[in-house]
């Protein structure tokens, strides 16, 4: 087993004459947390659509897991380990927290009932308090609608689905950016807690605080490209700022942008 | 269950502020309406509406006025379990009286004798080879053309991102027009002995109380009934959760379709006869049932049991208008008022709910 659970070659990809995209060569290794910044329109989000299927790539190529992977949807990303946190939340409101946990993947009895088949309640409730509580979410009352619920908690069910389903990637897009003080700090914990199981994790940000508490590494975009790539412990708030802004561009990326 | 296994991170939750099923503010709804009915009856009536205070029955009820009620609600009854798994996806079905009219006079051409008073059926449709035929083809031919109607409405919706409201209307006219050219206006008279047993006496309530058990359970035990409130809750979600939302809005149009097209059947069995006009206006009573017992018009929120319920209100203020010896307008003017005093009142709970959060 490689320790790298994702490689991108190459990666580009066009909206008719929009060059959202332009040659991203990204690797991530197991157990590592990433995050990846850039101005609005800098490619961040096309980026992590064309990782999880969500769009189809123009060129490149995408390694996940030691295979090179073509993922028609993000159904198929879902199913090869990649959970991604939506920047709006793929939640239905009327549901309880179980019922979103295993939206469209329930657990079942009596498969040969074919859509009437029987929905497996109890093991489908232990899993979920399993991987809440592997997360460390705090939910008063699993069985209360998602509509009951505040912003935060909306948002730390719809991340548990990660420590739920053993996934081997989780993707974040912007996951605090409608949270309230608190509400951060909850989802940040738990992304603590996800780096202490070795879980790996790309986390699309515009918080510099956040991204410096939490990620080992920062990969910047401006205007569809990669323009650096940076550890943690070499860089700081304003380096990081001056790449976004386009002062500065990584050595190994000259010429790109 | 205790409350531990039902929360994370020590967190406990107040007992008293779970949410207060819905179903049981329809049902204190059902209680209320009877008490005014009562109070009304023994002032100017002199008499109770559902007790039997003349002694004519074993128990203590009305017997009579209890079956009433119940009969006439069974039948549209059976087409609102099909609207409201429809509403449920946050859809409308506007045609499923009009199905119950095609279907009634196709059905009904299937289930005619030879012989009327030893000469042949004055009404007979096709010839004498589809004369007599056992009971199960007309009822199979019944259930079939409204699966086929309910499949056309699930192929508009669901594929053409026809508006539900426009694909049913369009459904709603069209097989009226199929009622009404199927046997030029004339009625279909005449059944066998067998298919006239289907819609005899209680079997309608049997049947409208069968389904609604059935579609209870389908609707909170099955993926199918998780997916129907996933859909109407958020379609987003659900289709990025991998939900094959347009085959699965196919599939409730079609049971929508099927239950239109079984409730003609039982509506043909009973009356002997089937008219082109049968069916008028049971959508609008059907959806009115589904509203009264709280299903959400904007999809994801209701339930088979609150529909009974809301079928039973309907049932109760009909029989009570009766009762009083009120016309048939005021039942009306009342009903209208219900209807809009549900929704309103819905509105006003979800705003208070989504405040409280």
């Amino acid at each position: 087993m490689s320790d790298i659970i994702l490689e991108t070659k190459g990666l580009t990809k066009h909206y008719g004459g929009v060059h959202a995209l332009e040659d991203a060569n990204f690797t991530l290794k197991r157990g590592e947390h990433v995050a990846i910044m850039g101005d609005n329109g800098a490619g961040k989000s096309t980026f992590v659509r064309q990782i999880t299927g969500v769009e189809q790539r123009t060129r490149g190529t995408v390694v996940f897991d030691g295979d090179e992977v073509n993922f028609a949807g993000p159904l198929d990303a879902r199913e090869a380990g990649i959970e991604t946190v939506f920047q709006t939340l793929a939640l239905a409101d009327d549901l309880n927290v179980p019922d979103n946990l295993f939206l469209g993947r329930e657990k079942t009895k009596f498969d040969w009932l074919g859509p009437f088949r029987l929905l497996d309640y109890k093991s489908m409730r232990e899993d979920t308090m399993a991987g809440l509580v592997k997360t460390g979410v705090k939910i008063p009352n699993i069985k209360n609608t998602i509509a009951n619920m505040s912003g935060g908690q909306r948002q730390c069910v719809a991340i548990a689905r990660t420590a739920t389903f053993a996934s081997k990637l989780t993707i974040m897009d912007e996951p605090t950016a409608a949270l309230g003080v608190q509400e951060t700090a909850q989802v940040e914990n738990i992304i603590r807690t996800l780096k202490e199981q070795g879980e790996s994790l790309i986390l699309v940000s515009h918080n510099m605080r956040q991204v410096f508490d939490l990620v080992d590494r920062i990969i910047v975009f401006r205007r569809g490209r990669m323009v650096a790539n940076l550890r943690k412990e070499d860089t700081n708030g304003e380096d990081v700022v001056a790449y976004i802004t386009g002062a500065k561009t990584g050595a190994e990326f000259e010429g790109a942008a | 269950m205790s409350d531990q296994s039902e929360s994370t991170g020590g967190l406990t939750f107040d007992k008293s502020k779970r949410n207060w099923p819905n179903e049981l503010n329809v049902f204190g709804a059902l209680i209320l309406i009877v008490i005014i009915f009562e109070i009304l009856g023994a002032i100017f009536m002199g008499q109770s509406l559902l007790f039997d205070t003349n002694d004519r029955f074993d128990s203590i009820f009305n017997e009579a006025r209890l079956r009433i009620i119940i009969i006439q609600v069974a039948i549209i009854g059976i087409l609102a379990l099909g609207v409201t798994q429809v509403i449920i996806t946050a859809g409308i079905d506007l045609s499923s009286g009009s199905v119950v009219g095609a279907t009634a006079m196709i059905a009904m051409s299937f289930a005619q004798v030879a012989e009327v008073n030893g000469g042949p059926n004055p009404k007979a449709i096709f010839g004498p080879a589809f004369l007599d035929l056992p009971v199960f083809i007309p009822v199979i031919v019944g259930i079939c053309v409204g699966l086929i109607a309910g499949c056309i409405n699930g192929l508009l919706v669901a594929y053409s991102r026809i508006p539900p409201f426009i694909a049913t209307l369009g459904m709603m006219l069209f097989a009226r027009g199929v009622a009404q050219w199927w046997s030029l206006g004339n009625p279909v008279s005449f059944p066998t002995e067998g298919y006239a047993k289907i819609g005899a006496g209680m079997m309608p309530v049997i049947i409208f109380l069968s389904l609604a058990v059935l579609f209870h359970l389908i609707m909170n035990y099955t993926v199918y009934g998780k997916h129907t409130y996933a859909i109407g809750s958020n379609e987003a979600a659900a289709r990025m959760s991998g939900i094959n939302v347009p085959r699965h809005l196919m599939l409730v149009y079609m049971i929508a379709g099927g239950l239109a097209g079984l409730a003609a059947v039982i509506l043909t069995s009973k009356n002997l006869t089937a008219q082109s006009g049968m069916g008028l206006s049971y959508e609008l009573e059907a959806i009115a049932m589904a509203v009264i017992g709280g299903v959400s018009l904007f999809g994801g929120r209701g339930s088979i049991i609150g529909t009974v319920i809301g079928a039973l209100i309907i049932g109760v203020i009909t029989s009570g208008f009766t009762f009083l010896r009120l016309g048939a307008f005021y039942q009306e003017m009342v009903l209208g008022c219900i209807i809009v005093g549900a929704v309103a009142l819905d509105q006003y709970q979800q705003k208070r709910a989504s405040a409280r959060a």
